[in-house]
């Protein structure tokens, strides 16, 4: 424990996260006119182009800009760490993974390995210093507590995947020898599983019991999730590429059941919350949560009972639960848990008194949070009917997709331009 | 006995399990069931508060030799708390229950973030560098006058 590295000041600039926070909804958006553009023929199958465009539309422009940008705000409060030079950093980041992201997608869509090249140096350059940024702040951190340990190991989970990414961008760019279904598969669960479930696990450890008022995980969980889960998605990759089939299948099972536990562990937590007020970013966890159970029994099912439905469409239900359902529903709903408290804690901050601070809920009324929380829940429930029926499905869920995606961006933009109206009505009154 | 971190995060849900009834009673439209339970929350959020800055607090700064670090942002942090607390008592003196749930949900955030600090590091920190002197400073703390 080392209290001279301690800091627990407040906050980086707003502009810091929240340039990450105002982006990634327009990346909803993109995604949404990719599938329609294409139609169903995009479900024929995961390995085309268009739908690989998409999935880094969805992971790369949306989650990952988000989580990012959300670790620079909330390092200091959970682990007690400041980003050195968060402007800085920030920038160096958002820039490269935001044109990094289109880049990557429009290679993908004009197969152009001069794309591939040129979006291989820019998110290594973003994920780069993201990694450094944050891995030198969370070994610093002066207690390890639950979170701290399950950062640390999603901080892992991200070298992974952009280490195996990077080497998919040596395919694609420069014709790299590689086994690419193998890798394509751990690239996408070490994404998936190893960086977001885990460091969506770090985060509600913490933010389940405080915000939503509900008793803690137990201990046990807190602690032992994250490394638990990391050995096992290590073995079960080394034991993939052994072509160690039933010993693979088997480290899967155990993979499922682990991320059923945390599922159903926090659903139970939060049906024990002692605020009993409704909320809608509750709701948001509740489908990203059931998303996330009903992504492990899928996987279960089909190990035990692979005739159940063919495999392609396994493999794009839980490309849905787990991205739009799973991740890309809870950071819908953290959202709009920080932008709203940010813009109040930056005036407050600002004003310091000189004029009155508009609250959270004048910020961003409960209506259209609502409302826009209802067309993702369609958008979710259209596109998984999409996946096993297309002809019928897929016009529909790329336009709620769009509209879902659009109206979350104009929510939060709300909230920048109310901010910015009472930061200029709040100086000018002095 | 527990630790300082648990004695004062179990303060912590207290004062939490107060700030629900309280803004469950508005949610109800429940003026007056509002009002005593309010008083109930803050009286037990200013305790803690009074329990932490004049006890627990001195003794970390002169255990480190440090009065601007981490007491220091949690003493303005205190404070920010305190004015949200005032909004919510003037919405209350006025009746307004919609600006009341409004201050509410941004105290609920601004309170728990910072009791994030607290429990996941200052107070273990403060259990680390009091050592064997815990026991009696939270003796101190439970001696200290309502």
């Amino acid at each position: 424990m080392n209290p001279v590295g301690l800091s627990l000041e407040q906050a980086p600039p707003f502009d810091v996260p929240l340039r990450f926070f105002l982006t990634a909804p327009f990346f909803l958006v993109l995604a949404a006119m990719v599938l329609l553009w294409h139609g169903p023929e995009l479900f024929a199958s995961r390995w085309l182009p268009a739908p690989l465009a998409l999935t880094h539309l969805l992971t790369l422009g949306f989650m990952a800009q988000v989580m990012i940008g959300a670790l620079l705000q909330m390092l200091p409060v959970v682990i007690g760490v400041t980003v050195p030079r968060p402007q800085w950093i920030a920038a160096l980041i958002h820039l490269p993974l935001t044109l990094g992201t289109l880049t990557l997608a429009g290679a993908f869509l004009l197969g152009s390995p001069l794309g591939f090249q040129i979006a291989s140096g820019l998110l290594g350059l973003g994920f780069g210093v993201a990694l450094i940024a944050f891995n030198l702040a969370v070994w610093r951190a002066p207690v390890t507590s639950g979170t701290v340990i399950a950062v640390r190991c999603a901080l892992g989970g991200l070298l992974v995947t952009v280490t195996l990414g990077l080497l998919l961008g040596g395919f694609f760019g420069w014709g790299l020898s590689l086994p690419i279904v193998t890798i394509t598969t751990l690239h996408a669960v070490w994404g998936l599983v190893g960086w977001t479930v885990l460091l969506v696990a770090g985060i509600a450890d913490q933010v389940v019991p405080m915000f939503h008022i509900t008793p803690a995980y137990p201990c046990w969980l807190s602690r032992g999730f994250a490394p638990l889960m990391a050995v096992m998605l290590a073995l079960w990759s080394g034991l993939m590429l052994g072509n160690r089939e039933i010993a693979t299948q088997l480290a899967g099972v155990a993979l499922a059941l682990g991320i059923a536990v945390f599922a159903g562990t926090t659903l139970h937590l939060l049906n024990q919350r002692r605020r009993k007020i409704g909320d809608p970013v509750l709701a948001y966890w509740r489908i990203s949560l059931i998303s996330l159970l009903a992504s492990a029994a899928l996987w279960l099912a089909t190990s035990f009972l692979p005739a159940l439905m063919p495999w392609s469409t396994v493999e794009w239900l839980l490309g849905i639960l787990l991205i739009v359902g799973f991740a890309g529903a809870v950071i819908n709903g953290m959202l709009y848990k920080i932008v709203p408290f940010l813009a109040w804690f930056h005036l407050q901050a600002q004003l310091l008194g000189r004029a009155k601070v508009p609250h959270m809920k004048q910020l961003l009324p409960d209506a259209p949070v609502r409302r826009q929380g209802w067309a993702y829940l369609v958008a979710l429930l259209l596109l998984l009917a999409a996946a096993v029926y297309p002809p019928v499905f897929t016009y529909p869920a790329a336009l709620a997709l769009g509209l879902a995606g659009g109206w979350l961006d104009v929510n939060l933009w709300s909230v920048w331009r109310i901010y910015r109206q009472a930061l200029s009505k709040g100086l000018a009154a002095v | 006995m527990p630790s300082v971190a648990e004695f004062l995060a179990a303060e912590h849900r207290q004062c939490d399990d107060r700030f629900a009834a309280a803004e469950e009673a508005a949610h109800l439209a429940d003026l007056t069931g509002c009002r005593i339970r309010f008083q109930q929350f803050q009286a037990a959020m200013n305790h803690h508060f009074h329990k932490e800055e004049d006890t627990l607090f001195p003794a970390f700064e002169q255990a480190t030799g440090n009065t601007m670090g981490p007491t220091r942002v949690m003493r303005l942090e205190h404070q920010q708390i305190c004015d949200t607390l005032a909004e919510m008592s003037s919405a209350l003196t006025s009746g307004d229950l919609e600006e009341y749930l409004g201050q509410a949900e941004t105290l609920l955030i601004l309170t728990q973030q910072h009791n994030i600090k607290e429990e996941q590091i200052l107070y273990p920190m403060c259990d680390e560098i009091l050592g064997a002197a815990a026991q009696s400073m939270i003796q101190a703390m439970q001696d200290l006058p309502v």
